[in-house]
């Protein structure tokens, strides 16, 4: 469609496979089914689930062959069209798209976790009054996000960027009858939109001092040295920032948690497997710009570290089983943005990977355990590994996984995260690196240490919920089980030294490698020996109640109720920013609305009123009505007059005919 | 003969003819004023033919042409005075004003 409309002026870099010709139906079919579902999708039996699934499943099917190309060592495709062009022979708008690793990778992935939350949803959803439209905004998000991931300039990944933003907004809200949920939907649009203006202006400041909003040209510009200085600086910092919103990191986190008002399957997609990882992956498309930008690769390590930290002890605090993963979420985007802030840059793109199976998992295995007790909070459940075998499984793997437990997928690339940060802190900025290094191990600790409190008080001890939990229907299980093999197995891609993962994501340019050659064996074993620790004492304080820890009083009580209120920054950012801005600015323009725009439109009507009084009293009653009476009346008169010279009588005729001629005559003969 | 003695009695007969079909009450009477017009054209047309000699005889056959079309004519209006007469009892051409307002 579009590459119609554009002048076909395109420019092939590389011999593409044929698949490269066709990638851009991944983004484009769960684009078109949106409209389809959108205007039709009532019509269908199904109610149109059957086409959001088949359009997935057949980009997922696409995504997957280009992987594969890929990886049998076709190159990487880069085409743009030009859309429009600013000024003449100045600044070119392009419509682009580019197909290399990275770019595979995050298609699988989206197209994978989309596909199995679809269908799980075909269960959660079942009895939902808004499924259409669910279904609907579920294939524009996909298609958003996978035009994100796909764009080769940043106005196109800001397209797409927003488009997850406003679909994300849509989802939360969508059980929009309850206050707080749509309260949630406003503040996560609004939180984003506040990085999103950095994005923005970032994107402007690149163009300003580069001329180019291609990103291949932007990350060889800065790496040629052609730009720099403070004001690269300041570009990628604000670029960051809108990383920051997206990606939930310190301080614009505050919308994540709340986002949890949306659907499970939702929270499972969205805010926790594809649209929050937009952040990591626009920094990791602009890595060697951010790696020439001077402090900013550092700024990015700093503000990732605490995320990771403070997001972990807050999943400590919580009594809603959505709630915890989501602020482990969190400390696992900052886990990400912390490895690329140190330049583990394959290492940050494989836990990218791995925690979009794992995670997604949880969320909807914490999705099955909320249809079931029909609860968010985990003093609802209790004793659930009787009734819920299948969940209880999974989500043990899920756990286990996000613990970083050889061998599935979290211990593989968390530890080489913690590899990457120990290997930096003697090399690069060894300061911000030990600081990652200090803060990726606690994390790890505390991960350890909220995942067995979870999964304590969710599948131990007895059921303190109401009526009789039960398993949820196989539409739901499947994906469940599907996702717990891909948990199981999907580390192993990034073996260390072997893992093939190490040849398809590198930093572009540089010569890999991305993991480190050499592997130390104490590293894995104390990072998994933390972690049975953390669980081992986990275990002890919340299912032995040993050493009667009592958080709610005693000396340390204080810190939880710091902790417990999430560190006062909802509190802070409501009394120092929104309500001011609330207060003033809704008084203002409640002013303005009533003094001035009022008004306006009572001075329009009042003048309406009088203009049309007068066009009915003079103009219409007495310039165009006398206008048309008179015609009728002359021509009524006229024919009056001349019907007297209708007499009837045939000599008379005869005598006007013969005089007319005898006048003719008469003129032609004397002229 | 100077060809102007036959255009003066042409003009004058086409005059009588006028003043018939004006000034006369019977229908018959103003049939035959109107053939009296026609016989004047004749007269034109056959005196132009013989002064032109060189273009052969058309001015003659003209006015053989006048003549029958002359005579079809008066037998469709002598046919319409007779039906006149059977409804009304007069051949009066001022009582035949009934085509009007």
């Amino acid at each position: 469609m579009v590459s119609a409309m554009l002048a076909a002026q395109e420019s092939v870099i590389a011999t593409p496979g044929a698949i490269g010709q066709i990638i851009w139906l991944v983004p484009f079919l769960p684009f078109l089914a949106f409209f389809v579902i959108l205007f039709f999708g009532k019509r269908f039996p199904d109610r149109g689930h059957a086409l959001s699934i088949g359009a997935i499943g057949v980009g997922l099917a696409l995504s997957l062959v280009a992987f594969i190309e890929l990886a049998g060592g076709r190159a990487s495709v880069e085409k743009s069209w030009t859309w429009f062009e600013l000024g003449d022979g100045g600044l070119l708008l392009e419509f682009g798209m580019t197909l290399d690793f990275l770019t595979a990778v995050m298609f699988v992935v989206v197209c994978a976790i989309s596909l199995l939350v679809q269908v799980y949803s075909t269960g959660y959803m079942h009895d939902d009054s808004r499924y259409t439209w669910f279904y609907a905004v579920i294939s524009l998000f996909t298609s958003s996000m996978l035009f994100l991931v796909i764009a080769n300039n940043l106005m196109q990944m800001f397209v797409g960027w927003e488009g997850v933003g406003v679909c994300s907004y849509f989802l939360i809200g969508h059980f929009w009858e309850e206050t707080p949920n749509s309260s949630a939907a406003i503040k996560a649009f609004i939180t984003t939109r506040i990085g999103d203006v950095g994005f923005l202006f970032g994107i402007f400041a690149l163009v300003a001092i580069a001329g180019t909003f291609n990103i291949g040209e932007l990350n060889h510009l800065a790496e040629e040295g052609e730009i720099g200085g403070t004001a690269l600086t300041v570009a990628a910092l604000l670029l960051f920032l809108g990383a920051v919103g997206k990606s939930a990191q310190f301080p614009l986190h505050v919308w994540l948690p709340d986002a949890m008002a949306g659907p499970t399957p939702v929270s499972a997609l969205i805010h926790a497997a594809t649209m929050v990882v937009a952040g990591i992956y626009l920094v990791a498309r602009m890595f060697l710009l951010f790696e020439h930008a001077g402090a900013a690769l550092d700024i990015v390590a700093i503000v990732a570290a605490i995320t990771m930290l403070i997001a972990a002890v807050l999943a400590l605090v919580q009594d809603d089983i959505k709630k915890v993963l989501a602020y482990s979420t969190i400390s696992q985007l900052g886990y990400m943005m912390a490895a690329l802030g140190v330049g583990a840059y394959t290492a940050a793109i494989f836990h990218l990977f791995t925690h979009a199976f794992f995670k997604a998992l949880l969320f909807l295995g914490a999705g099955s355990l909320i249809h079931a007790v029909h609860s968010n909070n985990m003093s609802d459940m209790g004793g659930l590994r009787k009734y819920m075998p299948h969940t209880f499984r999974t989500f043990i793997i899920g756990s286990l996984a996000l613990a970083g437990i050889f061998p599935f997928a979290g211990f593989f690339s968390k530890d080489e995260i913690v590899g990457e940060a120990l290997r930096a802190t003697s090399e690069g900025t060894q300061a911000t690196a030990a600081f990652v290094l200090v803060a990726a191990v606690v994390t790890a600790f505390l991960t350890a240490l909220y995942m067995t409190r979870a999964c304590v008080k969710t599948f131990w001890g007895h059921y303190r919920g109401e009526g009789h939990p039960h398993e949820s229907p196989g539409s739901m299980v499947t994906p469940l089980w599907v996702l717990a093999i891909g948990t199981m197995t999907v580390g192993f891609l990034g073996f260390p030294i072997i893992g093939p993962f190490n040849d398809w994501i590198f930093v572009p340019g540089e010569e890999h490698p991305g993991f480190s050659t050499t592997y130390n064996i104490i590293l894995p074993v104390a990072s998994v020996g933390i972690a049975l620790l953390a669980g081992y004492i986990g275990w002890q304080i919340f299912r032995k109640d040993r050493w009667h820890v009592d958080v709610l009083g005693g000396p340390f009580a204080w810190s939880y109720r710091f902790v417990a209120n999430k560190y006062y920054l909802d509190d802070l950012y409501l009394k120092g920013v929104v309500r001011p801005v609330q207060y003033t600015l809704a008084r203002a323009a409640y002013w303005f609305n009533n003094h001035v725009l009022d008004a306006v439109v009572n001075g329009t009507a009042t003048g309406t009123i009088a203009g049309s009084r007068f066009t009915y009293t003079v103009i219409d009653q007495h310039v165009v009505d006398f206008a048309v009476n008179g015609a009728a009346g002359l021509t009524g008169w006229s024919g009056g007059m001349l019907r007297y010279a209708q007499s009837g009588n045939v000599q008379r005729y005869a005598a006007v005919l013969f005089a007319a001629i005898a006048a003719f005559v008469g003129v032609l003969a004397f002229t | 003969m100077p060809v102007s003695f036959f255009l003066v009695l042409a003009a004058l007969l086409f005059s009588i003819g006028v003043y018939g079909v004006l000034a006369r009450q019977h229908a018959v009477l103003v049939l035959l004023s109107i053939e009296l017009m026609l016989n004047a054209v004749n007269i034109n047309l056959v005196a132009f033919a013989a002064m032109f000699q060189q273009f052969g005889v058309q001015g003659q056959v003209f006015a053989l042409f006048i003549i029958a079309v002359a005579a079809a004519e008066v037998g469709v209006g002598l046919a319409i005075v007779i039906l006149i007469y059977r409804n009304r009892q007069s051949v009066d051409i001022d009582e035949m004003s009934l085509m009007k307002w």
